[in-house]
């Protein structure tokens, strides 16, 4: 009898109890398995089903002090990857497509000259977004600013409203020469992407960063600025590095060293 | 009377124009049939569409549109319902486009049905990667020179509208 009674005692406590050891266990492997998830998520891109998240913010970290006069390697890797026909080709220069310049600026007291590329910024609170009247200029979970070209109704607002000139209206019929990866048409406005297609693949870089690599300047650094390992991360907490226009509180997401 | 030999004449005009326009008529359509029927080609690659073709026929806009802003706003970019993916099957084995020709898959029901395409004033209608790389042309690459030429062709917007009105 006396046998019997702590069993039965024990015995619907029991379930009870390995569910709550089962739950505890789980919730320290979860632990301890998420940041290993979200180095793995990083470095190889996010599932094909999954949205993009908050949790990234996409951003380049730009180094002035190494990018090369006359080097023009962003600009023409930029134009191949996403297909609009480099300014110096088009028929009409002024109206053409610019994704991303080379800008090359001089002090006039010192002479010191300054080599940068300049491209859409990808504002935390992007003017575009602000004066769009379709929704069709949007900011992504992930932080890069893009145009739906399904809303948008080319009325250039946006144009005028970026503080950067980031944005180009694409004024004539492509013809069929887009690339499948990016779309983009006569009567939509566009600018960089961030080369969205290479993120969504998980490349983790875009097509300026890596031509800038690959011609050995390492001027460009692209990455998640959330992720506090990523390589961007550790290098802006090294440099000193500016926003341009960083009175209008824009938070940007390419910053500038030696600028 | 000469009154009455003008309407008379009137008379004769009106009948034989009548004649003449019914004789004209039954030449230039022949009674068999109205527009020319869409020609369907089977998808280069693959057996089956992601859904049956009776519902693909009626929907693909829908799912299109659905798959569509899931892409853009949220950058989703699965396989299925893929406008990229209907232009890797069905792009046609000559033009290596889905809308480059009248017969192309995409144009043949659309001209047929006088539905304006709007999808490749942006998008491009020819499969992603190069010629030879493309299933599709794995058993043309011996003529891919050909398939390049054909593919650079323009269409322009005026005979693209004039294919699909």
């Amino acid at each position: 009898m006396s046998d019997m009674k702590p069993r039965s005692d024990s015995t619907p406590a029991s379930p009870e109890r390995r569910r709550f050891v089962g739950a505890a266990t789980a919730t320290a492997a979860g632990l301890a398995i998420a940041p290993g998830v979200m180095l793995y998520e990083v470095a190889h891109g996010r599932a094909e089903d999954q949205a993009a998240s908050s949790a990234v913010r996409w951003g380049m970290l730009v180094d002035a002090t190494k990018c090369a006069t006359g080097c023009n390697d962003c600009v023409s890797a930029c134009s191949t990857e996403n297909g609009w026909t480099p300014v110096a080709e088009s028929k009409h220069p002024k109206q053409a497509p610019q994704w991303i310049r080379k800008l090359e600026l001089q002090d006039p007291l010192t002479q010191m000259e300054t080599n940068l590329p300049m491209m859409c910024q990808h504002c935390a609170e992007p003017p575009c977004v602000d004066v769009c009247p379709t929704g069709a200029s949007f900011k992504r979970a992930d932080g890069i600013v893009l145009v739906n070209r399904h809303t948008c109704i080319g009325c250039r607002y946006c144009m005028m409203a970026c503080p950067y000139k980031a944005r180009s209206l694409v004024h004539e019929p492509l013809n069929d020469t887009q690339k499948p990866d990016v779309p983009r048409g006569i009567g939509c406005v566009e600018a960089c992407t961030f080369c969205v297609q290479k993120v969504d693949r998980g490349d983790g870089n875009t097509a300026c960063a890596e031509a800038c690599t690959a011609a050995g300047h390492n001027a460009l650094v692209f990455g998640d600025m959330n992720d506090p390992e990523s390589e961007i991360s550790k290098r802006l907490r090294e440099l000193p590095t500016k926003q341009v226009r960083a009175d209008l509180n824009l938070n940007l997401g390419v910053r500038y060293h030696g600028i | 009377m000469a009154g009455k030999m003008k309407r008379l004449l009137a008379l004769g005009a009106v009948v034989l124009t009548t004649a003449a326009l019914a004789w004209a008529g039954s030449e230039a359509q022949p009674r068999t049939g109205g527009a020319p029927k869409p020609v369907i080609a089977k998808a280069v690659k693959g057996e089956q569409c992601v859904e049956d073709n009776d519902y693909m026929r009626r929907n693909h806009m829908k799912v299109l549109n659905h798959h569509r802003d899931e892409t853009v706003l949220e950058g989703i970019r699965t396989k299925k319902y893929s406008l990229k993916e209907c232009i890797n099957c069905h792009a046609s084995e000559k033009t290596g486009s889905v809308a480059a020709a009248k017969d192309d898959f995409c144009v043949s029901c659309h001209s047929y049905a006088a539905v304006k395409i709007d999808c490749f004033d942006c998008h491009s209608t020819k499969p992603q990667g190069p010629m030879a790389m493309h299933p599709l042309n794995a058993e043309t690459a011996h003529y891919k020179h050909k398939l390049a030429a054909q593919a650079t062709s323009k269409v322009s917007a005026e005979e693209m509208a004039g294919v699909a009105q």
